[in-house]
Order: structure tokens, then C-alpha cells, then sequence
């Protein structure tokens, strides 16, 4: 039995007082506690940007990596051995902007890594310049008129390359993320946990919405397999389908009961609700938390290394002496 | 005998050359193994145009093939003693490599006026148009037809047919150089025997192709080309430089008891490498053909994290998308090896054809003070030594190794004799154990090679934090001090340098005691030996020494370079490795510089040795 204190390093955390990191970094030694994969058989991987310091303050092997990259060395590291546990950190500067492209190749080839993109709307660690996740009009030290560019929804990116597992979590809502992280762990495939996060220096209150305990009540909606999507701090608020959208209900108004609330369904291959339910926003829906979508498949690594056994069983050769048998040779 | 007479020779040089869809690089390819089977040694060139398939008939669509064949091989030859012309395209693009008196077959179904105008001609005579010389001694064949002929009772279409000419010039190269077609016809059963239709026709065709030249009493001389001499006892195949290599990275991981993982991105010339480790599943490798260049070496380094012999293949342009992680593998200290089969730059440059243009890169070509060890094949074969030694230096060393070999050396294909895994030298993968486990962060070293001593994910005990940052030098924490960064950069500079103590020293061949040195390293190696003989045998004393070790340099480098009189640094660039030296020992160096995306001509090198 592990407790989170055990996969914690000895290495001071050097983020600002305040800054969202330090929940999710608290929920993830948690998390790992409670799956209980001893720490020497862990590996987590990071790009650069503040949320990749993680690595440097888990007892685990930590690998803090260069810029974007870490997908891509994550993904090394689990087709190399997938024994081992893979956990990548990442920034949405580092996972959208600079490593865009390996993160949607290890979300398309489904390789089984569990993945936090801190999404905090900023880049913090160069001080201060929009990301691709900042709203449209954002006003940064690299935007000062304003942004006049649309934003990633990482959901989107997830589903668009046909990602398998898609959480929402928020920073200072320890259980949710507790739970996703779990979940994460789980899932085999690459399982993209967002992590909405705040910067206190440069984007303080990115998530004021849903800041509170009480907003998060009546603004979010934590989803889990096979229950209702119910939230409202009275659990009476509901999801249904109203043609092709969502709509809000309240249950016991205008004749509508917990059965006719929408019950998540997390395993469909179709990504059309997730992805309907990934973007929800505020103020007339909730956020969605929670695992949006997680289905079960084959990963990338299982399927490299069933591949080898299959050709090594019906294989002639087996030695390197023998493969060279196989070439056309003769005696001089 | 149907021919005028019979000429004997040490060696002989044959050019393949047509439309990239005439089968030329097959045709050659057969012939260099028939020639190696019956007891030659042998070099291949093959040429290839870049586009996939440049429109037919034009200039920009020829492909060739060439091989040397005979003994004391070194090169695929300056010069062809036969060119087989399929087009007259072919002949346009290739007339100027043939001997005065060389032999000229070539398809003359090919030379009428449409075709002659698609390849650019201006007059109705090609020969007299390109200057052909009158002492040539041509072979006009109507290949084309006389393929139709042979399939007549087939049922082919008459592409299909057409498919099958360059078999009916094989077989008329196989009379002319007295090759049984017995064995010919054996190597057809190899490549078509999944289809028994296609192996019939082909072997029809290229039947009736040598009758045509035993039977129609071709007034040319056919030849006798001796074996080889000198050549060790043993089995033998004839390799191409790539498939060597990705041998020889199987022969390190069985050798060092690591699996070994490929991660990289198809790029000509190196996809070859790809391509045969990803078919020896049966061997354990695991490939990964990534998103792009640099998701190729970034799964190396996870992999070499993760303990495994860890290796990315690439050309020019993609060992510069690979610079920055080359330079996290550099910092992280894990043993990585990168190998770069050169070709024609800068950026796209010339994808197909050979240069030795990235030395530089491979050596300095990243941000901050970040030594690798940088190696070079110099044959198609020993790109096998080459790969394995490369692998040896990374896992002994923990730190990035560059391979250079090139499009030459890569597609080019020698003979090689087969080696046994056991013959090969042992691999040491220096990995941390449990002396190392009080402290160990990811800095433990050994204090006199300051090797990392290395552990991976999985070793109970050693659970460290690594990155690309600069870490305190005792306790592996990120650091910025400026006297512990100094101490880092030495570290990294010393572990690098001190690989000189692992490898051989550096040999002079042809005559030692000459006042004029020959440098070369890489793949010139084979045109330089010739063009030292050459001198040596016409008198002019000439010494040769080659490098398969550039950094860091083999220790006796120095010594050598000061004992003579005149040094001449010779190179397909324009003066790298000519750079490199004069700053490591500083001195006064000759150049000899070729970049036409050629391999070097030894006549022209010994010309030009002549005049220094």
C-alpha cells in the first residue's frame, strides 16, 4: 500500500503561491497512492512550460523533456516497455501550440499514456503571451489589442484525431480530479485529462465561473458512466436532448422526471454527444467535468508488441546466425 | 565461339541505363550478384532520378544502375567499359560515362522521332549530335520487339511485354560476359516465384535474349573477368549499405542483450533502414514510423530511457529537425544513436543524390556546447561495422552517437562476408548497479570516464528526475550557477573526448613514407585507395589516410598529419572536414572538393595529385 506521500520527491516546489499546479500536482500524487503502481515502475514525462516542472516533484522516474516533445518521448518510453506506467504533463502552450502534432498522433495512434494538458489560457514561464487556448479579444503582453484568433477546444482536438478518452477536471476541485486521474489510469489508450487550471500571475480567475464549490454546483455537471446527468446544488437540474442539442431541464417542471435526464454513456465509439457535451459553456449550460468519454480499444503498445509475438510464433528465424542464413550466399 | 575474340580483364564497369520504369535498378542488381557468385568482387551505384515517375521517355526520368565487377573492387568505376541504353533519353544522359572503346547496347525501337523528341534531340542523329566516338563499338538491338516476339504466344498485355525488355537485356549482358543463365534464372524464381506467370515470360525473355547475342554473331569481344584474389575465406552475400546498417544494429542489440527500437520518418535515402528493421519483427525490433522527423528521434530518447538500444535514421534535412532533442539526449546523457544517410543539400537539395554535406552539422549543429560522438561508414558493408560500433560507443559511453553514411554507401551494395554473431566484439551497456544506489540522481558517473552510470524505469532504487536543464554536477538538481554549469559543460566535453581511448588508431595505407598525405573519411574511402595506388603504381609516392572516426578523433591523428610534408584533405563538400582538422591540429591543408552529387572519379583524383 502506497500513500501520496510516497510519490512525492524531496525537490521544493517552485511555483507561485497560488498557482493552480500545486492542486493538481497534490490530486496526482493522490491519485497514484490510490492505483498503487509502486513508484520505480512509473514514468512521467514532461515538455517545458511551468506545469512541466511536475516531473522534478515525483519520487517516480521523471523525465522533464524539451519543448512540445513530450508526447513523442512518452511515447518512446511506453512502445519501448509497456510494462511500465506512463504519465505525461502538459501545458497548452506545450501540448496545443509547439507539440501540437505529436499530441494528436499519440491521440490517434491510442498509445497508453495518461495525459493532464494543464490548461491555464496563458503562457506563464515566458511571462505573460496569449496561448492557443486564450478567448478570442484576449488582452496578453503579446496581444496587447487583443487576440484576433480562435481558440482550440482541446475536446475537440481529442475527438477530431480520434482520441479514446477525454476527462475534465478543475484544479482546486480535488475529488473530480482525483477521480479522473484514476479513471485516467484506467483507460487504456491515451487518456487526456484537462485540467482547467488558474495562473494567478497572468490569467488570475481564467475559470471564475467555476471557481467556487457552490458555482461549480449549479455551473458544471460532473459526468459518470451509466448515471444521469444531473448537477444543480439540488440535483435537479438535468441534461436531455432537445433535436440535435442539449438542453437544460429541471426535473419535476413541466412534468419532467429523473427518467427523462440523458444517463452517460462514456464507451460509444460515436463522439457526437461527448463532443456536444465536451463544449458545453457557460452561462446557459454547465461545463462539463468528469470523464467525458473513455471507450474501450486496443492501444498502440499492446498492439506493437502482440504484432511481435504473432510474427516471432510463425517465425523461421529466430537468432541473428540464422537471419543471416536466409540471404543468398555462397562460399569464396 | 560467335563473337571476334575474347577479352580478358581484371575488372569491368557496366551501366544499366533507361526510363525509371524500365526495371533498370533489377536488372543491375541481378547482374552484380550473378558476377559475385561466380567469384567477383563488386561495387553498385545505382542513380535515380527524384520525382517518382518523371514523365517517360524525357531526360528527367532516366534512372541507372551501375556496377563494377572483377577484383581488387573498390569503386563502382570512373568509367563504363558497356552501357546499356533502353531509350534514347538513356543515351543522352549517360553517353559520357562510356570508354572510347566501350561497348554500346541499345534499344533501337527506341530512336524514332517521338521518343527522339521527348528526350530533347535536336537532329536525327543522336550519335553524331552527342559526339559519340567512332571507336565505339555499337550494339544496336531492337529490344522492344524482340521482346513482343518472344511473348507473342504468351497473352500479355503489351505493357506487360514491354515490362519484361530489360530481361532480354540481362540476357544478352550474360552471353556477353559468359554468365550461366542457369543461376540467373534461379535469382528470377526468388523474385517472381509468388508469380509463376510473370517468372515463365521473364525467364522466356531473358533466355532468348542471350541466344540472340550466341546466335547472331555479334561482332563484339565478350569478357573473361577474373576473381577475386586476396579475399578472406568464407560465406558471402552481396549487401547494400542500408540493409547493412539495420544488420548491424541487430547484430549490437543481440551483442548487448538490449531490444532495439527505431523510431524515424521515411526520407530518402535512409527509409531503407526502416524498412528492413520493420520487417524483423521475427528478430524482436520495434519500429515506429512517426508523425515527423522530430517525433522520430523524440521516441528514441524515451525508448533509450527507457533501456533499450535506441536508434532514429534519417537524411540532411531531418537531422536538422532532430537537432534540439539530439541536444536533450546530449544533456540527459542517453545513449542514442542517429544515423544520417547524407544526400545533396542544403534543405531539400538533391534527395537522391550523394554528398558528404552534413559533417559539420553532425558535429556542431546544435544550441549551446553539445559534443557527440560522430562515426562514418566507408563501404556499403562496413556500414554493418559501422552501425554496430556505433551502438557500442552510445551504450558504453550513455550519450548520442551520429552515424554518417550516405546515399553512395546506402544504395550502393558490396560484398560482404557473412559474420557470426559470435565473432562480433562484445557490447558492455554500462548501467548503474547496486554500488551506485546510495544517492543516485541522474548525474552518478564514473569519476574517470564520467560516463553516467545509467538507470532506468523499472530499477528498484534508482528513481531519479533527469531533463534538459543544467543540473548541479553532485546531486542532479536544476542549477544555474555559473562555475557548476562550467564544470558541466567540461564534464560532457571530457566523457566525449575520452571515447579516443575505445577506438583505433588511425592506419596509413598505400606508401607511408611518401611526403604527400591523402585524408579522406567516409565514403570516399574506396575512390581515395584507388587513387593512392594508382599514384604509387605510376611511381609518385602517396600515402593515404582515412577516417571512420571524427570526433572526437582517433589519438595518433596528430602525429600522423605532422609527418608529412603535404597534406590534402579530400571530400565531397566544400571543406568540412578540411575545417574540422585545421582546428583540431592546425596546420596547412590542400582541398579536393567535389559537390556535383557524384561519388568522387578517381582518375580525376589522381590528375589533380599529380599537380600538387
Amino acid at each position: 500500500m502506497f500513500t501520496a506521500k510516497d510519490y512525492k520527491s524531496d525537490q521544493q516546489v517552485r511555483w507561485c503561491p497560488g498557482c493552480g499546479d500545486h492542486a493538481v500536482l497534490n490530486s496526482l500524487h493522490k491519485a497514484m497512492a490510490e492505483v498503487g503502481v509502486p513508484p520505480h515502475e512509473i514514468a512521467v514525462i514532461s515538455g517545458i512550460g511551468c506545469s512541466s516542472r511536475l516531473p522534478h516533484y515525483m519520487s517516480t522516474y521523471g523525465f522533464n523533456t524539451i519543448h512540445g516533445r513530450g508526447a513523442a518521448i512518452a511515447s518512446g518510453v511506453k512502445i519501448a516497455h509497456p510494462e511500465l506506467t506512463v504519465w505525461q504533463v502538459s501545458g497548452d502552450g506545450d501540448c496545443l501550440a509547439i507539440g501540437g502534432n505529436h499530441f494528436i498522433h499519440a491521440c490517434r495512434r491510442n498509445v497508453n499514456i495518461n495525459m493532464l494538458i494543464v490548461n491555464n489560457r496563458i503562457y506563464g514561464l515566458t511571462k505573460g503571451q496569449y496561448s492557443p487556448t486564450s478567448p478570442k479579444g484576449f488582452v496578453s503582453k503579446s496581444s496587447p489589442f487583443g487576440t484576433v484568433e480562435r481558440p482550440f477546444r482541446p475536446a475537440e482536438l481529442v475527438m477530431g484525431a480520434r482520441g479514446t478518452f477525454f476527462a475534465r477536471t478543475l484544479d482546486v476541485d480535488g475529488p473530480t480530479s482525483v477521480m479522473v486521474m484514476k479513471a485516467a489510469a484506467e483507460h487504456k489508450g491515451y487518456a487526456v485529462c484537462e485540467c482547467l487550471c488558474n495562473c494567478v500571475i497572468f490569467n488570475h480567475g481564467a475559470h471564475n465561473w467555476i471557481a467556487t464549490k457552490e458555482d461549480r454546483l449549479e455551473r458544471t455537471v460532473v459526468l459518470e458512466h451509466g448515471k444521469p446527468m444531473i448537477f444543480g446544488k439540488d440535483r435537479n437540474k438535468g441534461l436531455v436532448l432537445d433535436g440535435w442539442n442539449l438542453k437544460v431541464v429541471t426535473i419535476g417542471e413541466n412534468g419532467v422526471t429523473e427518467n427523462d435526464i440523458l444517463v452517460h454513456d462514456a464507451t460509444t465509439e460515436d463522439p457526437t454527444l461527448h463532443l456536444k457535451l465536451a463544449l458545453m459553456d457557460g452561462p446557459d449550460m454547465p461545463i462539463a467535468m468528469g470523464v467525458i468519454r473513455a471507450v474501450p480499444t486496443e492501444c498502440y503498445d499492446e498492439a506493437v508488441h502482440n504484432q511481435i509475438k504473432e510474427v516471432q510464433e510463425k517465425a523461421k528465424c529466430h537468432t541473428f546466425d540464422e537471419l543471416l542464413g536466409t540471404l543468398e550466399q555462397w562460399d569464396m | 565461339m560467335s563473337s571476334k575474340d575474347k577479352t580478358i580483364c581484371k575488372d569491368v564497369t557496366i551501366r544499366f541505363c533507361g526510363d525509371s520504369g524500365d526495371g533498370m535498378q533489377l536488372t543491375g542488381t541481378l547482374f552484380s550478384n550473378l558476377s559475385a557468385i561466380l567469384g567477383n568482387e563488386i561495387a553498385t551505384f545505382p542513380d535515380y532520378p527524384a520525382d517518382m515517375r518523371a514523365p517517360q521517355g524525357t531526360v528527367g526520368g532516366v534512372s541507372g544502375f551501375q556496377v563494377h565487377v572483377g577484383s581488387g573492387i573498390h569503386t563502382p568505376g570512373d568509367e563504363a567499359d558497356v552501357l546499356v541504353a533502353m531509350n534514347c533519353a538513356a543515351l543522352k544522359v549517360n553517353h559520357k560515362i562510356l570508354k572510347k572503346c566501350g561497348v554500346l547496347i541499345f534499344d533501337t525501337d527506341s530512336f524514332d522521332e517521338k521518343n527522339m523528341e521527348k528526350a530533347g534531340y535536336k537532329t536525327d542523329n543522336p550519335f553524331t549530335e552527342l559526339g559519340i566516338s567512332e571507336t565505339i563499338q555499337l550494339v544496336p538491338v531492337a529490344l522492344t520487339s524482340l521482346t513482343q516476339k518472344s511473348l507473342e504466344d504468351f497473352g500479355m498485355d503489351n505493357k506487360a511485354v514491354i515490362r519484361c525488355k530489360n530481361m532480354f537485356a540481362l540476357g544478352l549482358i550474360c552471353w556477353l560476359f559468359n554468365r550461366p543463365l542457369e543461376q540467373a534464372i534461379h535469382f528470377l524464381g526468388g523474385k517472381f516465384g509468388k508469380k509463376p506467370d510473370l517468372l515463365k515470360a521473364n525467364t522466356k525473355v531473358l533466355t532468348d535474349g542471350y541466344n540472340y547475342g550466341n546466335n547472331l554473331h555479334l561482332n563484339i569481344s565478350t569478357f573473361e573477368v577474373n576473381r577475386a584474389e586476396n579475399l578472406p575465406k568464407g560465406r558471402y552475400t552481396i549487401i547494400a549499405g542500408n540493409k547493412a546498417t539495420a544488420l548491424g544494429l541487430i547484430a549490437a542489440a543481440k551483442k548487448s542483450g538490449k531490444e532495439l527500437f527505431l523510431g524515424s520518418y521515411p526520407i530518402t535515402p535512409a527509409t531503407d533502414i526502416m524498412h528492413e528493421l520493420t520487417a524483423r519483427k521475427d528478430m524482436g525490433v520495434k519500429v515506429v514510423q512517426c508523425e515527423d522527423e522530430i517525433a522520430g528521434v523524440c521516441t528514441t530518447l524515451g525508448a533509450a530511457f527507457a533501456g533499450d538500444l535506441a536508434v532514429t535514421s534519417t537524411s540532411g534535412p531531418g537531422l536538422s529537425l532532430k537537432s534540439e532533442a539530439i541536444g536533450l539526449g546530449v544533456m540527459a546523457e542517453l545513449p542514442i544513436v542517429v544515423i544520417d544517410v547524407m544526400r545533396g543539400g542544403p534543405s531539400t537539395g538533391l534527395p537522391t543524390k550523394t554528398e558528404q554535406t552534413d559533417l559539420l552539422q553532425a558535429i556542431y549543429g546544435r544550441n549551446g556546447e553539445c559534443p557527440c560522438i560522430v562515426i562514418a561508414a566507408s563501404s556499403s558493408d562496413n556500414c554493418f561495422d559501422y552501425a554496430f560500433e556505433a551502438c557500442r560507443l552510445a551504450l558504453e559511453n550513455n550519450t548520442p552517437v551520429v552515424l554518417l553514411t550516405d546515399a553512395y554507401l546506402g544504395n550502393g551494395s558490396a560484398l560482404w562476408r557473412l559474420p557470426k554473431l559470435a565473432e562480433l566484439p562484445e557490447i558492455h551497456p554500462h548501467v548503474a548497479t547496486e554500488a551506485h544506489k546510495e544517492g543516485y540522481s541522474a548525474v552518478c558517473r564514473d569519476a574517470e570516464t564520467k560516463v553516467r552510470h545509467l538507470a532506468f524505469p523499472g530499477m528498484e532504487g534508482f528513481t531519479h528526475r533527469n531533463c534538459g536543464l543544467e543540473r548541479d554536477a553532485n546531486k542532479a538538481n536544476i542549477s544555474t550557477d555559473g562555475a557548476n554549469h562550467a564544470k558541466m559543460v567540461e564534464t560532457r566535453a571530457a566523457k566525449v573526448a575520452q571515447v579516443a581511448n575505445q577506438i583505433p588508431e588511425l592506419k596509413v595505407e598505400g606508401n607511408a613514407d611518401a611526403d604527400t598525405l591523402v585524408i579522406g573519411w567516409g565514403s570516399t574511402y574506396g575512390h581515395l585507395l584507388s587513387a593512392v595506388n594508382t599514384m604509387n603504381e605510376e611511381g609518385r609516392a602517396c600515402a593515404l589516410a582515412h577516417f571512420n572516426y571524427i570526433s572526437p578523433l582517433p589519438k595518433n591523428t596528430e602525429e600522423i598529419i605532422r609527418k608529412y610534408k603535404k597534406v590534402v584533405v579530400c571530400e565531397l563538400n566544400s571543406g568540412q572536414f578540411a575545417t574540422y582538422l585545421r582546428s583540431q591540429v592546425p596546420g596547412e591543408y590542400l582541398q579536393y572538393n567535389k559537390i556535383e552529387g557524384q561519388p568522387f572519379n578517381v582518375g580525376q583524383i589522381v590528375e589533380f595529385l599529380k599537380t600538387i
